[in-house]
């Protein structure tokens, strides 16, 4: 024993080799950090410095053109704003009533499980693939042809996971005390769904909502393979708008050839001449805001979640 | 009161149903109607995958049986769109997995240190700084990391590398890689957070500086979570489009060199789908073959994540 004691100096010594390693790896996790930030900042400064001279209203109302100098994206974002219009009004009903049937009325057999695994699985598959799918089933069994319908229902399959998987946690977080006095006062369990789950559970859905619609806006792949087209120089008609075929109905909009803002991007990046690069920054810093504006939101609304409900 | 009740349920041979009680028969068919409802749309989820594994499998057949499976597995060169047709799919999982590896080995460590340094040495303060900025990096659309690799990470790593070619799998795979940092940063974290503190403290009573009781206790305990995260980045990896569309060029070329341009699986099947293939044409089968050997590729690891995710699982 006395032979392995340690003089006062050596255990000081031990300590301050301790400390210090804690101290270098303190700070390889800071640097590792800065350089996530760093990266942020690096392409918003990159993007904003090259696309500066092209921030003007024409850029937001031209359509894409052979001359990089009077190319603007108002097919893109009038395309990527329909997209996600459809991609939303299908993701959410789907994707609510999933969740709510898996929390309050799904019983703990085989065919919940499998359900349950499903959504799982999904979640990791890649993106293109849901293309494939779209291109298999929606443009040419269903006939949906490359048209924003077929966009926006591949996207809303694609963010299903995420907006039932949120909505499931957000459910899963309200109280059983809620549904025992709703249904101790005679209510049925869709009523108790109706007037207390989906309200208390609604900021938790709405940040799903939001960071899967982020998602889908920035979603490349699965578009480019049902086949969209990369340049488009007009608009889908506009509900009762006069056409060269007549009168355009509510819905015609839904079938029309689209361009969305990442294929746009995608175009500018990939071709040779460099005054398309400016483009490609311009449009590529606007899809960064639109993004990372959903995506603020949708933080600031689960913190403010977080500070709030205390049941 | 119970006889009377008895008595006057049999007086009446007909069941006479109240007013308000005929209202709820009404309201429990209406229940099962919109259980039903919600049920299909759960149901959502298993149609999709069905729908996916029939696409992927009947348009794959079709392709099978002009190309012989040796042929897919075995030949070295993909020229689908040539008259000198070959389709030898080792060339573009070459790509695929050069890309994926370069990521991975710039992910896996980066995003470990990030998830140690915040459940284990950041105060709470720059822990609610940190995972937002993190969560924002992996919000970030991908065809903004492909304007990235190709504009600014290629012409920077050519200063580096002067031999280093216009489009290469190392500029688009490190791209990947920094995509890649806030999942498994975000995923190990929350698995580093659940090992209970009493093992900590363990740890540290007996002397531990904070970075032995990290290596030593809460990673081995965390370790099944952190396998998921792994994972989850490589899924991500193998299945990443647009950076490697954009960055490491779209030339099918079999190598194991990062500093090569190469075409992969998902490049390849964007690729055809800008072009203009007639439904039903070899080279529109090919991408769903391509789209069937990119899916089986991420089961194949999440079967090996399932696997070791239950090896090391520990309880508490």
């Amino acid at each position: 024993m006395q032979q392995n004691a340690l003089t006062t100096e050596q255990i000081r010594a031990l300590i301050a080799r301790g400390k210090l390693k804690d101290t270098l790896f303190k700070a390889l996790g800071v640097l590792f950090l800065a350089i996530g930030l760093a990266v942020i900042l690096l392409l918003v400064i990159d993007m904003v410095e090259k696309g500066s001279e092209r921030f003007t209203v024409d850029f937001f109302l031209n359509f894409a053109s052979r001359r990089a100098a009077q190319a603007g994206i108002l097919s893109a974002w009038v395309g990527s704003l329909l997209v996600m219009l459809v991609t939303a009004v299908a993701a959410v009903p789907i994707g609510v009533a999933a969740g709510l049937y898996l929390e309050e009325y799904a019983k703990r057999n085989w065919i919940t499980e499998i359900i349950e695994i499903n959504i799982t699985n999904l979640a990791a598959v890649p993106s293109i693939v849901y293309g494939l799918l779209a291109l298999g089933i929606f443009v040419y069994q269903f006939g949906f042809g490359q048209s924003i319908l077929s966009a926006g229902l591949t996207l809303a399959l694609l963010i299903l996971p995420i907006v039932i998987v949120s909505t499931r946690e957000a459910i899963r977080a309200i109280p059983a005390m809620i549904r025992e006095a709703s249904m101790g006062c005679g209510a049925t369990r869709w009523q108790t769904c109706r007037y207390h789950i989906i309200p208390y559970a609604m900021p938790g859905i709405l940040t799903g909502v939001i960071i899967g619609l982020a998602r889908a806006i920035g979603e490349t792949a699965p578009i480019i393979t049902i086949g969209a087209l990369t340049f488009i120089a007009f608009l889908p008609p506009a509900p009762f708008a006069e056409t060269g075929e007549g009168v355009a109905g509510l819905f015609d909009w839904v079938m029309s050839p689209f361009t969305v803002m990442p294929i746009q991007i995608f175009n500018w990046t990939s071709r040779p001449d460099p005054a398309f690069e400016v483009n490609a920054a311009a449009a590529g810093f606007v899809l960064m805001v639109m993004v990372l504006t959903m995506n603020g939101v949708a933080i600031w609304l689960r913190y403010k979640m977080r500070k709030n409900i205390k049941w | 009161m119970n006889s009377q009740a008895m008595s006057a349920k049999n007086t009446n041979d007909l069941p006479v149903v109240s007013d308000r009680l005929a209202h709820n028969a009404m309201r429990n068919v209406s229940e099962r109607i919109i259980e039903g409802l919600l049920f299909a749309a759960a149901a959502v989820s298993v149609l999709t995958t069905i729908g996916i594994v029939y696409v992927l499998v009947s348009e794959s057949i079709q392709f099978f049986a002009n190309v012989p499976l040796v042929d897919f597995l075995t030949d070295t060169q993909w020229t689908p769109l040539f008259d000198d047709a070959h389709f030898g799919i080792m060339v573009l999982i070459s790509g695929t997995l050069v890309s994926s590896t370069v990521a991975l080995a710039l992910a896996v460590p980066m995003g470990t240190v990030i998830a140690i340094y915040l459940s284990e040495f950041a105060d709470s303060r720059v822990r609610e700084v940190a995972k937002p900025i993190l969560e924002l990096l992996g919000g970030i659309p991908t065809i903004v990391f492909g304007y990235f690799a190709l504009l600014m990470v290629t012409p920077l790593l050519q200063k580096v590398f002067p031999e280093l070619p216009g489009f290469s799998l190392l500029s688009a795979g490190l791209v990947m890689g920094i995509m890649i940092v806030p999942y498994i940063a975000s995923l190990s974290e929350d698995a580093m957070r659940a090992v209970p503190m009493s093992l900590r403290e363990g740890a540290y009573a007996m002397g531990a500086t904070r970075l032995h009781t990290a290596l030593t206790v809460v990673v081995p305990a965390a370790f099944s979570g952190l396998a998921a995260s792994y994972i989850l980045a490589i899924s991500r990896a193998v299945g990443e489009t647009m950076i490697l569309a954009v960055a490491a060029g779209m030339q099918p070329n079999l190598t194991w060199n990062p500093m090569e341009p190469a075409a992969t699986i998902t490049s390849y099947i964007v690729q055809v789908a800008l072009g203009d293939l007639p439904h039903g044409s070899i080279g529109y089968q090919t991408i769903f073959a391509a789209g069937l050997t990119l899916i089986l590729i991420t089961l194949m690891f999440n079967i090996l994540g399932q696997w070791l995710r239950r090896k090391f699982r520990e309880n508490y």
